[in-house]
């Protein structure tokens, strides 16, 4: 049976098909829905770890003790989880272990655009890589093969259009994976140095192993066509738009893009008259060809930075082919300059009072990873750093050593409740141990909300939503030695103002707790708020939260828009007049 | 180029059924027996910024995205997307807005206004341009939802080439069982606008 799913969706479906047993993952744009799909299969353990380290290592302990195991993270999850992956790659499996890496050219939502091919070279593993939602089904079954037969984890490879992207499936059946035997092998899985060195010798011959099998894999696909002009060596996604642009071309289309298979690609070169790579952001593929001294165009036409596209393909590839190619002509009238619509704070969302009255008390914000983040834009623009998860607390800790106490008491740490269980509570360790005296203050509206809600140790609920233990924000902050801990309503500017005040002058560290649902997760919110026109003096402070529920146009008096207010209230707080109430007609 | 694909862009704000209108044109290429590639990218937020989905639907698609110039329907959920993304429509092309604003960020500020006379910009430059209050349709059939399903019905009657059956069949397989009737009604509802 065919059916339309995401290289998400079919990745799960295929890990499942796969026999796969054991599955985890921390939540990240684009990976996000491999393991929200797979936790859909009775079959498969399903967890979101706290982060993606440990989700690796649930996932190794699994693949060791026998068990078919799926570890799915975005790009710089893997950073995360670098320490267990560069030493899983020695000690190698028991059961199949595959690591989803899902990276983000174009940056469309995450702080860097990192190519994790490095990650395959520098690990010593094998990285597959499909280029629509068939082969990210096809490619995670062969991944768990190749797993198991050269006892190493292997890397998926997607990239955010074959993620998001939606194209036809084949499905299949499950075929069950039965646990392998659990035997203890300490020279095998305790890496002490003598048994270490023992192991790289043996990851050494297995990537040889895997480079010749490289040159028969049927997935690295030669397509030779008539026209011998030009060759292509490309993957991935921008296979689709080499395709697009030039049917007739001569491609070799890479699935297994580390380790390379020298001789398929010298034989492809030999076939074609001038030989060009086509690979987003790193030049992974050209330094191999240049290593190997085979003449090759790649970056000289091609971008560092930045997701491809069709019409940047048909470009540069045209452009070598004499400029006969028809590039699609453009004719449509030119754009119209038009405002941009950057992403905003939701109407209602908890984070947008706080982050006012972070700007009003004009503070240094080390910020984090999170909804949150988009405190940084206008008209809130209160946030300095944002780095990546957890670096808000550790960050500012840095920046208090740096510049004294009387800088950190104008400075406070800013950090969501699922960043904080990721890795926030180490940070918040440094500070208590170093004696900083820094402000944190945990955001907290229950759910990794920016991904798509799911839960984490501090919700409750498991990824099945079901009940389970939860960690107590609070208790977990006492207990790592903050005795400031202050809990307030994210909705009341006046009290998360009064407390911030409190705990920044204080000389010890202190936690504050702006408590609040993610907005989105309610299914009733309160009346709507009006303005009342006999009392606005339209003035436009209430503009200046930025709601989108509050429409303001010229010589008009401002309009709570019914549909999107959510009755947060914060609009009313900001008015000096009093002019905008709550269920007034 | 490759043979001769259906280029859909529906352009839209968070929030307004983009997504599921994709993921129906998506089961109507299914149903009709067509190769089909969907793409789309959700920016940071949940809800508020531009949501822009790529459709592609032939015999074989290779790329997920449309290049410029080459859109055969524009369908624009919000006026101003309609304005943006007007470069993508080729000439000739079908373009069906939904005469509705939504305040983008800087207009929220005051950092921008919301342009003016977008509709007569609109009817400048398109030839084929239908454009429908689709909010106030999806209201009338009781679904305050259905700006996406009023919409893809008037895409469904212009375009043509797959049969209503299918585009019913289709609806049926993505949307929640309780709110099939209410997003007929709505498809419905697109369907008699483009024949009026």
């Amino acid at each position: 049976m065919k059916v339309i799913m995401t290289g998400n969706e079919a990745l799960a479906r295929g890990a499942w098909e796969a026999g796969v047993t054991v599955a985890a993952a921390y939540p990240g744009t684009p990976s996000t829905e491999i393991l929200e799909n797979m936790s859909r299969y009775p079959e498969v353990y399903s967890e979101w770890s706290p982060n993606e380290k440990v989700a690796l290592e649930v996932g190794g302990g699994a693949a060791i003790a026998g068990a078919r195991t799926l570890v799915a993270m975005k790009h710089v999850g893997v950073n995360v989880a670098a320490d267990p992956l560069f030493t899983l790659t020695y000690t190698g499996i028991n059961g199949g272990l595959v690591l989803v890496s899902a990276d983000d050219p174009g940056m469309h939502s995450s702080q860097n655009e990192q190519d994790n091919r490095n990650y395959a070279k520098f690990a010593k593993i094998p990285v597959l890589e499909p280029s629509d939602s068939q082969e990210a089904k096809d490619f995670v079954k062969l991944a768990f093969a190749l797993s198991e037969e050269y006892d190493t984890p292997v890397m998926l490879r997607l990239t955010t259009r074959v993620a998001h992207g939606q194209s036809l499936v084949e499905l299949g059946e499950r075929v069950e994976a039965p646990l392998k035997d659990y035997v203890k092998n300490p020279g095998k899985y305790v890496m002490l140095p003598a048994n270490a060195r023992g192991r790289h010798l043996l990851v050494e011959e297995r990537l040889v192993k895997l480079a010749s099998l490289a040159e028969t894999f049927p997935q690295n696909l030669v397509e030779l066509r008539e026209d011998s002009r030009l060759g292509v060596i490309t993957a991935g996604t921008c296979y689709q738009y080499v395709r697009e642009a030039f049917p007739q071309i001569s491609v070799l289309k890479l699935g297994m893009t580390y380790p390379l298979p020298e001789k398929l690609i010298r034989q492809f070169a030999s076939e074609v008259e001038q030989l060009v790579i086509v690979e987003e952001l790193d030049p992974f593929f050209q330094e191999h060809l240049k290593a190997w001294g085979i003449p090759c165009l790649g970056k000289e036409l091609f971008p560092l930075t930045g997701e491809f596209g069709p019409e940047l393909v048909a470009a540069k590839l045209g452009s070598l082919m004499g400029g006969n190619q028809e590039v699609a002509a453009a004719t449509a009238p030119a754009a119209a300059p038009v405002p941009t619509r950057p992403p905003v704070m939701c109407p209602g969302c908890p984070h947008r009072g706080v982050f006012y009255v972070l700007k009003k008390l004009d503070l240094v914000v080390s910020g984090d990873i999170g909804c949150y983040t988009l405190g940084a834009l206008p008209p809130l623009g209160a946030m300095d750093t944002c780095i990546c998860m957890g670096a808000s607390i550790s960050g500012a800790l840095g920046m208090e050593k740096a510049r004294g106490r009387e800088f950190a008491k104008r400075m406070v740490a800013v950090i969501g409740d699922s960043t904080f269980m990721h890795s926030g509570v180490t940070g918040l360790m440094d500070v208590v141990y170093s004696q900083g005296i820094t402000t944190i203050l945990i955001v907290d509206n229950h759910i990794t909300a920016m991904t798509g809600h799911q839960q984490h140790p501090g919700t409750g609920m498991t990824i099945k939503n079901q009940p389970t233990a939860r960690v107590d924000i609070p208790a977990l902050v006492r207990a790592l030695g903050v005795n400031r801990v202050q809990e307030v309503d994210a909705y009341d500017m006046a009290a998360v103002e009064k407390a911030l005040q409190e705990e920044l002058a204080a000389e010890e560290p202190s936690v504050v707790i702006a408590r609040r649902p993610c907005v989105l997760m309610l299914k009733n919110t309160g009346p709507v708020y009006t303005v009342v026109q006999g009392l606005c003096n339209r003035c436009g402070r209430c503009r200046l939260v930025g709601c989108p529920g509050v429409v303001y146009r010229k010589g008009q008096f401002p309009m709570i828009d019914v549909a999107l207010c959510t009755g947060c209230g914060l609009c009313s707080q900001m008015c000096n007049k009093k002019a905008i109430m709550k269920g007034v007609d | 180029m490759a043979a001769k694909v259906m280029n859909i862009l529906l352009a839209g704000v968070g929030g307004q059924g983009t997504v599921l209108a994709g993921k129906l044109l998506g089961e109507v290429a299914l149903q009709a027996g067509l190769d089909v590639k969907v793409s789309e990218i959700h920016g940071m937020a949940q809800r508020g910024g531009g949501v822009v989905t790529q459709v592609r639907i032939g015999e074989k698609v290779f790329s997920p995205v449309i290049p410029q110039g080459t859109a055969d329907a524009l369908v624009a959920f919000e006026k101003l997307e309609a304005l943006r993304w007007l470069p993508y429509l080729k000439a000739e092309g079908l373009l069906i807005v939904n005469n509705q604003s939504i305040d983008p960020l800087p207009v929220i500020t005051g950092a921008a206004e919301y342009p003016e006379g977008i509709l007569e910009r609109i009817k400048e430059s398109v030839s084929h341009a239908i454009i429908v209050r689709a909010l106030d349709t999806a209201l009338s059939c009781q679904n305050t939802k259905g700006v996406n399903m009023v919409l893809l019905g008037i895409l469904a009657q212009r375009w043509g080439a797959i049969s209503k059956d299918i585009w019913l069949r289709a609806l049926a397989h993505v949307v929640k069982p309780h709110t099939l009737e209410a997003n007929n009604r709505a498809f419905e509802a697109g369907i008699a606008l483009a024949q009026s």
